[in-house]
């Protein structure tokens, strides 16, 4: 038996491929949306192992660094070193900003990383060109999606700081570029006002009896000491010795320090079930609607298709043609519209869309396996409707009368 | 007469019930034997229609008896369970319109049938290209419908009633769109090929051209059949 859908399809194979071209790009948006979503998780959890941390100490009672503001003592981690379990553990800060640059500026995040070398907790593992950061002030390792380049001079809020190296798919969970500068130099940048102001608070505290006292020779010295300096950091990145268990180690902490930890499955969590919770259902809710969309666009289609074969269906049916060889023929050119939008929208969404969004598009093969299914099954759905009006054509409409 | 062909006898066919119902088939009787032509006329709302739908099995008279060949296949109800196989094996449709599958060149137009009959594609597209052949479009072989003149669809459609070798076709005013000429080319067409295949045809028609040349002409007025000696003339 001929497939008289390939032979329709054939027949009108212009109008099959542009309306299969339309239905394509709406097939190719969803694709990316859905790219989008693992995008955020795939910077969600590059972030996380980049960092080299098993464990995060962070302020009791909050979900920082990443979700939430944390704040603790820049000396804590010397404590949480000597616990049992504990292989390493850095100070790291956090800080979203914008970047001048000569081009105009960047968003990036900050990340403040102590002294030490690739391995240790919040440094860059590896780079792309040039060299991680060997002097103690004003050197920045930047990812190569902030468009930096090597030796290029940055202003961030009050210092510059010279790009000494690249790294590659270095992330913040909003997936902006990262930049890595000395510790001490980010909490500067992180809590160091400006000019105006510290001299306007130095003046009010020395306006402050409490705080300049006659005859308390030095009190107002060491508190305008002690509030130009920051002696704070977001958390601290715990490495855990081979052997050890996390969650046992993190308890340790708990118990020992009062703050709060979290283990890497447990920050897994806050990250992509907490903070891009949000933004993935609004993107699934576009992926609901796109697909109702697809799904009417293909049923409206088919069915119109259907009803400019009214005649030659009802001529089929005269002359005994089975049912399920027109269901046949209208469901497979409705797989066929799909496959074809399927091809274009795969090829948009990879080719054109991926690399012009500005957040990262992760098309994995399992999404795209899944949204072919989904979009097969859409055009099953889809043709239903077109399915019953011809199933309804009466033979008799061919004899006429 | 022979027993094959087409025997219709006291069918009726009634629409609706009670006051409002409509007697459309009151009593017809008809017989055609294979090989011959016979047609069927009536002015409009006499009943032809119906009859014509009550003859391809597409709706279900109410009362009377209609044999096919040797096989009753109506008895005061169907006595075919698939009356779908009943139309695409035993009976052939010509329309007015020749109705053919835009998408489809003309040998498969003609071989569409035997296809869906389960023939092999191969066997049943040689089939209708010596009947292509027989009609005289084998050239337009390869060609699709919409390159064909109005005289050469309606010979393709006439192939397609024909190739399953059905013992009846029903051809309901196939020369309507057609000039004097291509209308007598079309009934000598039918004459010849209701000859060579030994089948009955039933010609529903208005046509004043090609009344003349029926040797049977069946009247129906108000759901009533009436025999008739035609012409006959000689269109060879």
């Amino acid at each position: 038996m001929i497939s008289l859908a390939g032979r329709d399809i054939l027949h009108s194979w212009g109008k099959f491929v542009f309306t299969g071209m339309g239905l394509g790009l709406l097939i190719g948006i969803t694709l990316s949306m859905a790219g989008i979503y693992r995008g955020m998780v795939a910077d969600a959890k590059v972030l996380l192992d980049n960092s080299g941390a098993d464990l995060w100490v962070v302020q009791k009672d909050t979900l920082g660094p990443y979700a939430e503001p944390s704040s603790i003592y820049d000396d804590i981690w010397r404590g949480i070193r000597s616990i049992p379990g504990v292989a390493q553990a850095a100070n790291v800060t956090y800080l979203t900003m914008q970047v001048s640059k000569n081009s105009g500026d960047v968003r990036v995040m900050v990340a403040g990383i102590t002294p030490g070398g690739p391995g240790t907790p919040g440094w860059p593992p590896y780079l792309v060109a040039g060299r991680q950061i060997t002097r103690s002030h004003y050197e920045a390792v930047a990812d190569i999606a902030s468009k930096l380049k090597l030796g290029e001079r940055i202003k961030l809020r009050r210092h510059y700081y010279t790009v000494v190296g690249l790294t590659r798919r270095m992330v913040s969970s909003n997936g902006d570029p990262m930049v890595f500068i000395p510790l001490k130099d980010a909490q500067e940048e992180q809590f160091l006002k400006d000019n105006d102001a510290i001299w306007a608070q130095r003046r009010r505290t020395a306006h402050n009896p409490a705080f300049n006292r006659p005859g308390v020779p030095g009190l107002l010295d060491a508190i305008i000491a002690s509030q130009s300096t920051n002696p704070y950091v977001n958390a601290v990145l715990v490495r855990v010795k081979k052997g050890y268990d996390p969650e046992q180690v993190a308890e340790s902490i708990r118990r020992w320090k009062r703050l709060t930890v979290y283990t890497r499955s447990q920050m897994k969590e806050i990250l992509v079930g907490k903070l891009i919770a949000t933004a993935a259902k609004q993107i699934f809710m576009f992926l609901v609607i796109l697909s109702l969309v697809s799904s009417t666009i293909v049923a409206f289609i088919i069915y119109t298709l259907t009803l400019g074969k009214i005649r030659e269906i009802a001529v089929l049916k005269l002359i005994g043609t089975k049912n399920s060889t027109i269901i046949g023929l209208i469901m497979k050119q409705s797989i066929a519209l799909g496959l074809i939008g399927f091809v274009v929208g795969k090829i948009s969404a990879t080719l054109l869309m991926a690399p012009i969004f500005p957040k990262y598009v992760l098309l994995e093969p399992s999404d795209s396996a899944i949204g072919l299914i989904a979009v097969v099954v859409i055009c099953i759905l889809s043709s239903i409707v077109a399915i019953r009006a011809a199933l309804k054509v009466d033979p008799a409409e061919a004899i006429g009368g | 007469m022979s027993g094959k062909g087409i025997q219709i006898m006291g069918l009726r066919k009634r629409y609706g019930s009670g006051d409002t119902a409509v007697d459309a088939l009151k009593k017809v009787d008809m017989h055609v034997a294979p090989g011959e032509v016979v047609g069927l006329i009536g002015p409009s709302g006499s009943g032809k229609t119906t009859l014509l739908k009550c003859l391809g099995a597409v709706i279900e008279p109410t009362a009377g008896k209609m044999i096919l060949g040797d096989e009753v296949i109506y008895d005061d109800g169907w006595k075919v369970k698939d009356l779908r196989a009943l139309r695409r094996d035993k009976i052939g449709f010509v329309f007015q319109a020749p109705y053919l599958i835009p998408f489809l060149d003309v040998t498969d137009n003609v071989a569409l049938l035997p296809m869906l009959a389960g023939i092999p594609n191969a066997e049943a597209r040689k089939r209708a290209r010596e009947l292509l052949k027989a009609l005289d479009v084998e050239h337009r072989a390869k060609a699709m419908p919409s390159q064909l003149s109005g005289g050469e669809q309606q010979r393709v459609a006439i192939a397609r009633g024909l190739i399953n070798c059905p013992p009846v076709i029903l051809a309901d005013e196939p020369t309507a769109p057609l000039d004097s000429e291509r209308a007598l080319a079309v009934i000598r067409i039918l004459n010849d090929m209701a000859k060579k295949l030994e089948t009955a045809i039933i010609v529903v028609t208005h046509d004043e051209k090609i009344i003349p040349t029926f040797r049977r002409i069946y009247h129906i007025r108000d759901g009533v059949t009436y025999e008739e000696a035609g012409e006959g003339r000689n269109i060879e």
